[in-house]
């Protein structure tokens, strides 16, 4: 016990020193965007001389459209994604947690296995049937698939939720003579709201951060999400406009920054419950 | 309980069919089973149709046979891939769960601040696998990185880590590490299931740290680090963003960064050798479910369940 309390103090200088250290680069990556290009090189340090928002305005502005449209064109995106696994999640959540159905075992078997299932496995014939019905530069690619509750790890995390419920409502509803969508709709969903505000959040960070698909599926500049046009706007820079390159990689993370700090409580939670990545 | 869980008690005690519920399952299942169809377990089996084909979209599917599989076992710049990926892997899964682990032990059993300090070492998770951080990377870890200034204050000559092929990779293993946030969250979870009597014990027989370390901690966290295991594993195979933004979508120096998904990738959607790409997906798929098999395989040996 006694070493315990004698170790407490250091146990914080070593997490916070390790803490600083971790998130270093990107507090170094903030302060760098506010600087002249030429001081980036020369100052690895948090302190800045002096303060200009000229990277901001250049990095905004230098692919056309601006950086104001892929914010839009990603908003956009994530939240058709959000809408399509909130809907399509919970309803095959509801099935696989509350339906009695003929082979559930078989089928909930395969829906775990799609959990594990990598994007680039099936990107290919996805892409030769989204290019064939004409989806290309669109952003159905990206949003139909959750729609039709592909993202199967949601799936899970309610279904979780919706066993953690008690059945004693579903009956009592059942007696009173509710059927199965309307059990659904007024019982169940209310009450999985936790589930849902988890998925939210996920959903969010994942298809704001999201490259591959997107790299894929977008390749007209007017519809590019902020990763894409990101690194568009790298490829295309010379590497001394570090400043607007951080000035926009500051403003493409803000988002992320903002889920996390209103949504925290929700990704420990679910992470804690299912594994996310 | 995890998914890996599920998986395993899928086999225990059968499900009670109630007939009236199949017509309300179809409904509430319709979109997932056109999703099965169209956007997952479609396309597995489609791909795999495809890899017996030569397809550029353009010209229709042309029945080549085993040709792209052979191509698979001649192919040197894919085996460097492999080579590449696999050292990924194999080094910073193991380097990303220690410090996952060494920090979730750090931050168990009511240290203040807990909230706090989880949050700040979760952060890099969420960021980990945008473009911005791969772009920030970049410079940190280039000639005139932040990286090297500050060795410059030690009076240690750097060098341009991302430009030199023998140490490219090292700063993408640095990269995953850094993301070690999350499995923490899960080791931190499954510290809280333990409970604290087994360590009131080991204290009264006078155990010290590193005994209740391997006999209570170890043995009872292996469900979760095993957990953790498979996961990131899987995780790590499919690393992409940071590789292609890093080496600008070339894989370089010298293929140094060649990920296999980026491979995949430039083989599929700069070449639009769509069958090759197709048999690599397969093969990807392959490699993957066997690395998880042995895991599976060798959990035995060494994850206690205690139910």
């Amino acid at each position: 016990m006694t070493t315990r309390r004698i170790s407490a103090p250091l146990k914080h200088i070593g997490l916070v020193l390790i803490g600083f250290v971790m998130l270093y680069p990107v507090l170094w990556m903030v302060a760098s965007s506010l600087r002249p290009g030429d001081e980036i090189f020369r100052s690895p340090g948090l302190i800045l001389d002096s303060f200009q928002t000229e990277n901001y305005t250049e990095g905004w502005n230098a692919l056309t459209p601006s950086f104001g449209t892929y914010l839009l064109n990603s908003a956009l995106l994530v939240l058709g994604c959000i809408v399509g696994n909130l809907v399509s999640c919970s309803m095959a959540a509801y099935a696989f947690a509350r339906l009695q159905f003929t082979g559930k075992r078989w089928w909930f078997g395969i829906m775990l296995g799609t959990i594990m299932l990598p994007i680039h496995v099936i990107i290919v014939p996805q892409y030769v049937l989204f290019s064939n019905i004409g989806w290309i530069n669109t952003f159905l690619p990206l949003i139909v698939p959750k729609i039709l509750a592909t993202d199967a790890f949601f799936v899970f995390l309610m279904v979780q939720f919706i066993r953690g419920l008690p059945r004693e409502l579903d009956e009592a509803a059942r007696i009173d003579g509710c059927g199965h969508p309307r059990i659904f709709l007024r019982i169940i969903l209310p009450l999985m709201t936790p589930a849902l505000a988890t998925t939210t959040i996920f959903t969010f960070i994942w298809t704001w951060n999201d490259f591959f698909s997107q790299l894929i599926y977008l390749t007209d500049p007017d519809m590019y999400t902020v990763p894409v046009a990101l690194r568009s706007f790298v490829d295309s820079t010379v590497a001394t406009s570090w400043g607007s390159q951080f000035a926009m990689s500051v403003v493409s993370l803000v988002p992320i920054f903002l889920a996390f700090l209103i949504g925290q409580r929700y990704l420990v939670k679910g992470i804690a419950t299912t594994g996310g990545k | 309980m995890s998914a890996l869980d599920e998986l395993r008690q899928l086999r225990r005690g059968g499900v009670q069919v109630r007939k009236s519920d199949n017509r309300a399952a179809f409904w509430f299942l319709a979109p997932w089973f056109a999703g099965l169809l169209f956007i997952t377990v479609g396309p597995v089996i489609a791909s795999f149709a495809l890899g017996f084909t030569k397809y550029n979209l353009i010209q229709p599917p042309k029945l080549i046979g085993f040709d792209n599989f052979a191509r698979i076992l001649s192919d040197s710049r894919l085996h460097n891939a492999l080579r590449v990926t696999f050292t990924y892997v194999l080094v910073s899964v193991p380097l990303q769960l220690a410090c996952a682990l060494g920090v979730a032990l750090l931050l168990n059993r009511g240290l203040r601040g807990l909230a706090f300090y989880r949050s700040a070492f979760y952060l890099p998770s969420l960021l980990g696998s945008s473009v911005a951080i791969a772009v920030l990377w970049t410079q940190v870890f280039g000639t005139d990185g932040l990286v090297n200034r500050l060795l410059g204050f030690f009076g240690v000559e750097g060098r341009g880590w991302i430009s030199d092929p023998d140490t490219a990779l090292s700063t993408l293993i640095v990269l995953n590490v850094w993301t070690f946030g999350s499995p923490m969250i899960i080791f931190l979870a499954g510290l809280r299931q333990i409970p604290e009597v087994y360590y009131e014990a080991a204290a009264i027989d006078g155990a010290s740290w590193w005994d209740r370390f391997r006999r209570i901690t170890l043995p009872l966290l292996s469900p979760i680090l095993f957990f953790n295991l498979v996961l990131q594993i899987i995780h790590a195979f499919q690393s992409f963003t940071q590789a292609f933004v890093v080496s600008g979508g070339t894989g370089g120096p010298s293929d140094s960064t060649m990920f296999y998904t980026l491979y995949l990738y430039q083989q599929g959607f700069s070449r639009f050798d769509m069958g090759y790409a197709s048999a690599l997906a397969w093969f990807l798929l392959l490699i993957i479910a066997a690395f998880t098999a042995i895991n599976f395989w060798a959990a035995k040996y060494w994850v206690f369940y205690d139910d």
